[in-house]
């Protein structure tokens, strides 16, 4: 029975979307701790603004993150979720899962916490939502003991790494990002789980220039895949398309009403650095004009794939909005081999730079791309000992003042006033 | 033996990680990891990949609401235990995806989908697919908005664009419930963000206590906080904080440092629409969203007026947009004002940026549109 009425909640039951109302309710039977979610939520409903307290330190022992408190500020109208606190789950590379692991937590979290999760946090990890400081420990000792799981992490520290699905389910992958993401995961479990850094760090990998990762907008450390040599071209492939004989861009515009493909318009007119063309019925690509966008690979994909030179690009720096606005990931490393032959070695050779200059260097609650702002790209390069290339910039600065340093500048900056006024009086 | 509170570090295991994600990978996918030579999408929410073995991996792709219940779990478990040998995944986009290894297989699948009621199948190609979002009212302490709800709205609204493969390229729709972007809405092709629009309260009594003062004036990047004597309710002179109104933009970072400093209002919190970004580098390189409608209240169960205006935007998109346009492409060749004017927004000062590195979306050339704006 509902402990509480919710008739604005109640309205979004209906409708063919998933509602989380209706899953709620149906779990408020097992967890009564659901009844006074929907019941705050109400309240939430009716006043237009949220009832959690702001903020709530505690976790578990040894970690200084994976868990965010969080506190209702009516908890004897909603005892149940007095405390409201998270548990972030490290998720294994590429979220994918067996259904024993699954249930397994989910045992766990029927017991210690409200039922409710999220199947993923903005940042990748699992996200049990929602349990009382008292079952903290406790939740932790079955996740590690019972499962063999652990905690991601939250605050100043390495973010809980993720990727895309990589080269387990994408033609287009151009290393594989499910080991990278589990190598670096482990490497570097000190600073995912004990905040050591300025502010949060993330670091994301992306197989291709498709990015479905977003590795380029919400990771400060931003690996995705490329290739240095020419794309691959089965030229039958390219006439099967151009014969209408298999689906444009896999069949994702089987929906539309979009006439026959047309291989110029589609493909070679789109090129954003015309570098195709047709010589008879062939596909022609000057490899060294491409810029590996990925669309005639998009809409070609039986035909066209990746070169065989493949690694990655780094690129660092992303972030949301606070303070100065958001910023992409600038590009930093063109290209890096990511094997897992080598640990990933040229990859933690960088990232590590960057650690030692950002932990010394950054401010409080200073994102590195924040860092990179304040003291300069060029600087950064040079913390990063990388020469500065024409590949750095979408374009070269257009105002004139450049920080020439004193060494630079034949004679250095020291000079004789006596000297200039004998030949320059007042 | 559990957890011994008396002796909460014997037999400790930190530091241990995520478990190897190659045990639940499904046998087709062990077998041609790195070898698929292309794939298809046979039916919205089906995906076909095709290996150099010959091999075939078939997807179905089902939303969630993200905020789901270990019972919704347990149901996918029961769905992946008897179609996929107990195996399933999850997307950055909070669909869920049930894979088999043969084109037979795959239509009792769709169907155990459709029948259970709270999977949807789709979410694939040039359609709609699942809103990525964060925790709104339901555990955030800083939203300007709610966020499962207006989801559920909005995609109660646009469900046929989810099912379906009709628009001129993919929409990434995102909701971030305030400034912070957990959500990470600011390349989105549409964008929903929840936005604060009064200044912080200053709460004297508990500010000296629960704030470090000095962190809470550095917090504001326009530098409107100021240490100044406050009055608590007892009628005593504190230490405390001043906030220059006049320069507030509302980021909310003081609330984030002080408590003490609230800004969520009811009246005075809302949502903000900002479109045509994208992630991906295919043709244009990756791009903000730029913001369009600067404020729609906060109408709870069901935001229409939010609902209503992202569904505009993106069917004039779908009639307007050339195949292959993301919405923001398709808004840098028609123009922005073109883009005001098709969708019928009004424009106005808000959309012309005034903060730091303002002027490099101000238009220096005389190339434009007469469109209705010219008076």
């Amino acid at each position: 029975m509902p402990k509480h009425d919710t008739p604005l909640l109640d309205q979004l039951e209906s409708g063919p979307w998933p509602s989380f109302v209706k899953d709620l309710k149906r779990q408020a039977e097992k967890n009564p701790a659901c009844w006074d979610i929907l019941g705050q939520m109400e309240v939430s409903y009716e006043d237009k603004i949220t009832h959690w307290k702001h903020g709530g330190i505690v976790g578990v022992f040894g970690y200084g993150g994976g868990i965010v408190g969080r506190y209702s500020d009516m908890p004897k109208r909603f005892p149940g979720v007095a405390h409201f606190h998270t548990v972030r789950v490290n998720q294994p590379s590429s979220k994918f899962y067996n259904t024993k692991v699954l249930r397994q937590i989910m045992d766990i979290w029927e017991r210690r916490g409200s039922g409710m999760t999220n199947m993923h946090g903005s940042t990748g990890d699992l996200v049990l939502l929602g349990t009382f400081t008292e079952e903290l420990e406790e939740i932790f000792y079955e996740l590690t003991h019972d499962v063999g799981v652990d905690l991601g992490g939250s605050g100043g520290n390495l973010r809980t790494p993720s990727c895309c699905l990589g080269q387990a389910r994408c033609e287009w992958s151009c290393y594989d990002t499910a080991e990278a993401c589990h190598n670096i995961t482990m490497t570097y479990q000190d600073e995912l789980h004990r905040p050591a850094f300025p502010y949060k760090f993330k670091t994301k990998f992306s197989g291709c220039p498709n990015d479905c990762v977003a590795a380029i907008a919400r990771s400060d450390f931003s690996v995705i895949g490329t290739w240095r040599d020419d794309i691959r071209i089965d030229q039958a492939a390219v006439k099967g398309y151009v014969n209408g004989e298999f689906p444009a861009n896999g069949g994702a515009h089987a929906g539309g009403d979009w006439g026959p493909f047309n291989i110029k318009k589609e493909v070679i007119d789109l090129c954003p650095t015309n570098c195709m063309w047709m010589e008879g019925d062939e596909l022609k690509i000057d490899n060294a004009e491409c810029t590996r966008c990925m669309h005639c690979l998009n809409v070609m994909p039986r035909a066209l794939r990746p070169g065989l030179d493949q690694g990655a690009s780094i690129l660092i720096g992303a972030k949301a909005p606070i303070l100065d606005g958001a910023q992409l990931s600038t590009l930093i490393v063109p290209f890096i081999k990511m094997d897992a032959e080598n640990e990933f070695e040229e990859y933690k050779e960088i990232i590590e730079k960057c650690w030692d200059w950002w932990m010394e260097e950054g401010k409080n609650r200073e994102r590195i791309g924040e860092s990179m702002q304040r003291i300069g790209l060029p600087t950064f390069l040079k913390i990063m000992e990388i020469d500065p290339i024409p590949q750095h910039v979408k374009e070269p600065r257009s105002n004139p003042y450049v920080f020439w340093k004193e060494e630079e500048v034949e004679g250095g900056f020291e000079r004789d006033l006596a000297e200039f006024r004998k030949r320059h009086p007042m | 033996m559990g957890f011994d509170p008396a002796n909460p570090m014997k037999d400790r295991i930190t530091d241990i990680g995520p478990p190897h994600y190659a045990q639940y990978y499904p046998q087709v996918i062990k077998e041609n990891k790195g070898k698929w030579l292309y794939h298809e999408i046979t039916q919205p929410g089906v995906l076909k990949h095709v290996s150099e073995s010959g091999a075939e991996c078939y997807t179905v792709r089902c939303a969630s609401a993200r905020l789901i219940s270990t019972s919704l779990i347990y149901d996918m478990c029961d769905i992946a235990d008897e179609h996929c040998d107990g195996i399933l995944r999850f997307t950055t986009r909070n669909n869920v995806e049930f894979m088999v290894d043969s084109a037979d297989k795959v239509q009792p699948l769709v169907d155990a989908c459709n029948a259970h009621g709270m999977l949807p199948v789709g979410g694939t190609g040039a359609g709609v697919t699942n809103i990525v979002h964060t925790q709104g009212w339901v555990h955030c302490h800083t939203p300007a908005t709610d966020a499962s709800g207006p989801v559920k709205a909005v995609m109660d609204e646009l469900f046929d664009y989810f099912t379906s493969m009709t628009l001129p390229a993919q929409v990434r729709i995102a909701l971030a419930c305030c400034l912070n972007m957990c959500g990470a809405v600011h390349c989105s092709d549409i964008a929903i963000l929840g936005v604060h629009r009064k200044p912080p309260l200053i709460d004297h009594d508990t500010i000296t206590s629960v704030c470090e003062l000095p962190l809470a004036i550095a917090s504001c990047p326009l530098g409107a906080i100021k240490p100044a004597k406050g009055t608590n309710s007892a009628g005593e002179e504190v230490k405390s904080v001043t906030v220059n109104n006049d320069r507030c933009m509302f980021c909310g970072n003081c609330y984030t440092m002080c408590p003490s400093m609230p800004l969520a209002d009811p009246e005075g919190d809302g949502i903000a629409i900002l479109v045509g970004g994208k992630i991906s580098n295919a043709r244009s390189m990756p791009k903000f969203s730029k913001m369009v409608i600067p404020f729609l209240p906060n109408t709870p169960p069901r935001w229409p007026e939010t609902v209503a205006a992202v569904k505009n935007i993106l069917e004039v998109y779908a009639k307007d947009a050339k195949k292959y346009e993301r919405v923001g492409e398709w808004a840098e060749r028609i123009g922005w004002e073109k883009f005001f004017e098709k969708c019928n927004i009004p424009f106005t000062d808000k959309s012309v940026d005034d903060y730091r590195l303002a002027y490099d979306t101000w238009r220096t050339s005389t190339q434009f549109k007469f469109t209705s704006h010219i008076k």
